[in-house]
């Protein structure tokens, strides 16, 4: 395959920033889309130029590192996968493709596709965690769990925090990603003490990074590679009045 | 908003059902009209009743407003670099994206729609007629270019409660799991129902079903 790809270079945080076009050719259809970028990368050292910056590490869809903006999706248009996970026989031979990273202030760009992510390691510290001496694990079945409940918060739980929620959001809201934390700890024995205390925090905290306003539009969860079900929001809203009283 | 917007669909819900009674005359409309005045008699005088609940629309839509502005600048402010890409819509569909500009279409309605039927400035009938004449005069046939306004008002009204119903209960942590879908077919239907029984009624005036 040949392709024409469009990518957001920016050399570091200050610098403006614009898309440059570049032509990558003899690309195989089972390549990743995150290998379609290290064959173009082994070029332009090559040839002396930058390679492009991009986040990535486990290239399974697990860890969360890699995500960019394929033709205004997050992750690409293909559901449910990770950019590392989207292999090019999706596209067409000579497709024009767009690449930008997550557009958020409160995920500044570092460089080219690389954005900073720590406003959500912030929301996290502010309460996604459990209080509780870390000893071994209890038997099992020695606090009994709903299987639903069990079921809902695996659910949340699959959360990789890449951020596609944020990029995919018209109003570059966290509340899929903050909603999902919540839930997964709101749900099980061993998040009740602090639960009322965790999401007044978390939510305060999302707010405090300048994220905008949920209007479930319903874009995080179509675009997120987990497919976290918006009704995590719904989950996080009611803790969250429950809380406020 | 989901708390102002549930104010302004129940205001919605006894307005369109109030509505209705064109169909049964004359008579019967302009009395419902001469009751809402005179609503909680004889302990409130003339209009008092009404103008609470007037004043708490007023309020209602105000603050609607304001947390839809906050919104939409809080979403401008969270993305200052747009996207270079357009793409289409994943989710939800197409009412989700008529909110904002479709809430200031709705807006402007609401204005000519007062303008119209409430003051009756821009009504041929005038401030001096009764409610139904005032109803029959805006609707005429020959004045077409009215009911089509209000289509296209109405629905766009039914757009906004479209995505704005089921948002809401969602907003507010009713919706759950299992009521997702239900939820929303009931928000659709919901909706379709206002709509229809809000345009029924200037349809009549202009075919000449109510005369």
């Amino acid at each position: 395959m040949n392709l024409t790809l469009k990518v957001w270079r920016q050399r570091g945080p200050q610098d403006k920033g614009r898309m440059v076009t570049y032509r990558v050719e003899d690309v195989s259809p089972d390549m990743s889309f995150l290998e379609m970028l290290d064959v173009l990368n082994e070029r332009l050292i090559l040839e002396g130029d930058d390679p492009i910056a991009f986040d990535h590490d486990c290239r399974e869809g697990i860890c969360g590192m890699c995500g960019m903006v394929i033709n205004g999706y997050a992750h690409g248009e293909q559901v449910a996968t990770t950019t590392c996970q989207l292999h090019m026989r999706h596209f067409e031979d000579e497709a024009v493709i767009t690449v930008e990273p997550w557009r958020a202030a409160p995920f500044p760009v570092v460089k080219d596709l690389v954005v900073d992510r720590s406003s959500f390691d912030r929301i996290i510290q502010a309460g996604g965690f459990i209080s509780v001496p870390a000893g071994s694990a209890p038997d099992a079945h020695s606090v009994p769990v709903k299987k639903a409940d069990a079921d809902a918060a695996f659910d949340a739980a699959t959360c990789i925090g890449c951020g596609a929620c944020v990029a995919a959001c018209p109003n570059g809201s966290a509340s899929l990603f903050t909603a999902a934390k919540i839930t997964h700890l709101s749900l099980l024995p061993q998040g009740q003490p602090e639960r009322d205390s965790r999401a007044r925090a978390m939510v305060e905290q999302m707010d405090a990074e300048g994220f905008g306003g949920c209007t479930n539009t319903g874009e995080c969860t179509a675009s997120c590679p987990k497919g976290i079900p918006l009704d995590t929001i719904a989950q996080m809203n009611r803790d969250y009045l429950r809380a406020s009283k | 908003m989901a708390v102002t917007g549930a104010v302004l669909v129940l205001f919605l819900v006894g307005h369109m059902v109030g509505n209705l009674k064109a169909f049964l005359g004359a008579d019967s409309f302009n009395e419902y009209a001469t009751f809402l005045r005179t609503m909680g008699a004889p302990l409130l005088t003339y209009r008092v009743a009404l103008t609470v609940v007037e004043v708490v629309l007023a309020v209602a839509i105000v603050l609607h407003m304001w947390a839809a502005i906050t919104l939409a600048r809080r979403a401008g402010r969270a993305r200052p670099v747009k996207y270079a890409a357009r793409r289409k819509s994943q989710a939800n569909g197409y009412a989700v994206h008529t909110m904002r500009y479709g809430g200031v279409i709705v807006l402007l309605f609401v204005v000519y729609h007062l303008l119209d039927l409430t003051i009756g400035v821009v009504n041929p009938a005038g401030w001096g007629g009764t409610p139904y004449e005032r109803l029959v005069a805006s609707f005429a046939p020959e004045r077409w270019w009215v009911t089509a306004f209000y289509v296209v008002g109405v629905v766009m009204v039914g757009l906004h409660l479209r995505h704005g119903l089921w948002s809401a209960l969602q907003t507010l942590g009713l919706a759950s799991g299992r009521s997702h879908r239900p939820l929303k077919a009931a928000a659709a239907a919901v909706s379709a129902v206002l709509v229809l029984g809000f345009l029924v009624v200037p349809v009549a005036v202009m075919i000449g079903v109510i005369k």
